[in-house]
């Protein structure tokens, strides 16, 4: 359902113009369905390597993995192991100065890391920098979900509106976050405005996109039954084209929060106080590699975390799909 | 696919209250089609195709009719000209007198599948309806769940529409449709997506919701015998360019039963559709072929 919708990365053409940003996206969307795609990838995988091996070995391996995948404990010890591994293999590279293509002379050993970790965490500063960015999402993400939502159905309901807006779309979204900072900091009048215009428009297209798709694709008997049982363009609106289009939406709205985040830490760049972003930055320039490392991490965990928020936050309204 | 401008939809006449729901035998006073010399055309791709040609026909109130016709005669484009979907290039449909033009509640559709709103309960879904016309959430309900009874689904109010079968689900369409109490169905082969058992205990079904419904319908089939079956009337339809060609009055009586198939009339019915069907699908074939 996703593949069809990301609208930013699905375009084969319109990859290459905009390599940071299509890149982001295609990053993101992976982290956006968690569950299913990996594990198909995983089992087709095991599958594949235990047919070519025949051996008993690798028919007690396949049984192994085929069992240890398939219950819920077994799957989220497999996860958290494969954390577990990358910290190793990192504490080891980092340990032992490993130099081959990736060069982690510079980079903090884990435990390093997580002793900056602790000492922020139990600093102020720390958790407002993360309330600066999740205030600065949640209203550029709200605003973008408002407002995308109701030009998307527009612009799916309506040609005269597609046409008129159909080109500022195609024309402004594939330009990367951090080209629209110098324009940011012109045109608002605070830096706080600015990030959050920026962290807009990165939620924003894909919404607007998903959300007119969706729209579009509303089936056309329930819109002529709806018509046939007496409802006026507003309850189709409300009760067929909205409920239509909902999980086309949401799919844009995880997608928008993944591009937020993403924006945000180019816009950030701006900052002269705080945000999360602000404060990986600013690290890199006070050669404070550990923190840098904690940020980093920081902004991937809000952004999944606020990722999941939005689908778990919209299941209730989506349990009518099988 | 482009569904045009929602904003120019029509908001049909909002109704308040049951128009007839006749006690058996009683025959209503509403639901009287006129099909004056309807003929509709497409334009695909700057070639003209007339779908209907001059069809004529006057339904009485109650009457149970047939469409019957080779695949792409134009059934359902004639009963989407009754329903309001299709304007006429030529002619015009009148129900009860009033020309029509446009959606209404008063025509009902039963369409051939999946047109519940999957979003909604089942007994959302028949409440649908009654709400549009102005009905209070409770009184939508209960009238909703009065229908859902009279189509043997009261267990299954609650439940969505992607967790029924086939069957349910269009016997929920049918419900949904006659909530609004119309003067008209209107089913385009609202059992032809469904299994031969399913199928037969779906006309039973509707024979007996006959008993309480003597609402005018309009029912379009591939199938002849489901055809003699239901129908007080078949009318055949011709090959493209569609043209209402017989008119079969079905003297059975009623209520019928499935019993009824080995009887010497109905084979016999059965047996004029059939050569008429097939002289009309070996020229659709033969037409098909010379056009491309
Ligand atoms: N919206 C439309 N635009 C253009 N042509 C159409 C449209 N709807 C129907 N037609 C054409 O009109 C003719 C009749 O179609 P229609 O769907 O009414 O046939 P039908 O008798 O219902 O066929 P079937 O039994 O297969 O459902 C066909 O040639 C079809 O291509
Ligand atoms: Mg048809």
């Amino acid at each position: 359902m996703t593949d069809k919708t990301v609208s930013v990365a699905d375009d084969p053409a319109k990859v290459e113009p905009v390599a940071p940003e299509a890149g982001a996206t295609m990053a993101d969307v992976p982290a956006e369905a968690p569950g299913e795609s990996r594990t198909d990838v995983r089992t087709a995988v095991s599958r594949g390597g235990a047919s070519d091996g025949g051996a008993a070995t690798a028919v007690s391996t396949r049984a192994w993995l085929k069992k240890s995948s398939g219950t819920w404990w077994g799957r989220y010890t497999v996860r958290i192991l494969s954390v577990l591994v990358l910290i190793g293999l990192w504490h080891l590279a980092s340990t032992y100065d490993f130099r081959l293509l990736l060069n982690f002379e510079n980079v903090p050993a884990p435990g390093v890391v997580g002793g900056v970790l602790l000492e922020l965490l139990s600093s102020d500063t720390f958790y407002r920098h993360i309330a600066a960015s999740v205030e600065r999402v949640a209203i550029a993400f709200g605003l973008a979900t408002v407002s995308g939502v109701a030009l998307g159905v527009f612009m799916g309901r309506i040609r005269l509106v597609e046409d008129v807006f159909s080109p500022y779309v195609e024309i402004f979204r594939p330009i990367p976050a951090v080209a629209w900072i110098p324009l940011a900091i012109l045109m608002l009048p605070t830096e706080q405005s600015s990030i959050i215009f920026i962290t807009f428009l990165g939620a924003f297209f894909p919404i607007v996109l998903n959300t007119m798709h969706g729209v579009d694709q509303t089936p056309k008997d329930l819109v002529r039954a709806a018509r046939a049982l007496g409802a006026s363009s507003t309850s189709i609106l409300i009760h067929v084209v909205l409920p239509a289009a909902l999980p086309s939406i949401v799919a844009g709205m995880a997608i928008g929060m993944g591009i937020a985040w993403f924006s945000l830490l180019a816009g950030e760049i701006i900052s002269g106080q705080y945000g999360i972003g602000y404060f990986t930055w600013s690290s890199y320039s006070l050669i404070q590699y550990p923190q840098i490392i904690v940020g980093m991490v920081t902004i991937g965990l809000l952004g999944t975390l606020s990722t999941l928020l939005v689908r778990y936050g919209t299941r209730p309204f989506l349990r009518w799909q099988r | 696919m482009r569904l045009g401008n929602l904003w120019a939809f029509g908001e049909g006449p909002s109704r308040k209250g049951p128009v007839h729901v006749g006690s058996p035998g009683a025959r209503p006073e509403t639901g009287r089609i006129r099909i004056s010399d309807v003929s509709i055309e497409f334009n695909t791709n700057g070639r003209r195709n007339v779908a209907v040609d001059g069809a004529d026909l006057e339904v009485e109130p109650g009457e149970f009719i047939c469409l019957l016709g080779p695949s792409g005669c134009g059934k359902s484009t004639l009963m989407n000209a009754v329903a309001g979907f299709v304007e006429p290039t030529a002619g015009h449909v009148e129900v009860d007198g009033k020309r029509v033009n446009g959606p209404a509640p008063e025509r009902g559709m039963v369409f051939q599948q999946h047109s519940l709103f999957p979003w909604k309960s089942v007994r959302k879904n028949v409440a649908f309806g009654p709400r549009m016309a102005g009905h209070s959430v409770t009184e939508s309900d209960s009238i909703a769940r009065t229908f859902l009874g009279m189509v043997g689904l009261s267990a299954y109010g609650n439940h969505y529409p992607s967790q029924l079968s086939g069957g349910m689900q269009q016997r929920v369409g049918i419900a949904r449709a006659l909530a609004n109490y119309p003067d008209v169905l209107l089913m385009d082969e609202p059992f032809g997506a469904l299994d031969a058992q399913t199928r037969s205990m779906m006309q039973q079904n509707l024979v007996d919701l006959r008993q309480e419904f003597h609402t005018t319908i309009i029912f379009v089939t591939h199938d002849i015998e489901e055809a003699v079956f239901l129908a007080d009337r078949i009318i055949v339809m011709s090959a493209s360019p569609g043209r209402l060609i017989e008119d079969i009055r079905v003297d059975l009586p009623h209520p019928r039963t499935h019993e009824i198939v080995t009887e010497p009339r109905f084979v016999e019915l059965k047996k004029q559709c059939l050569d008429l069907i097939r002289a009309e699908t070996t020229r659709a074939f033969e037409q098909q072929g010379q056009a491309v």
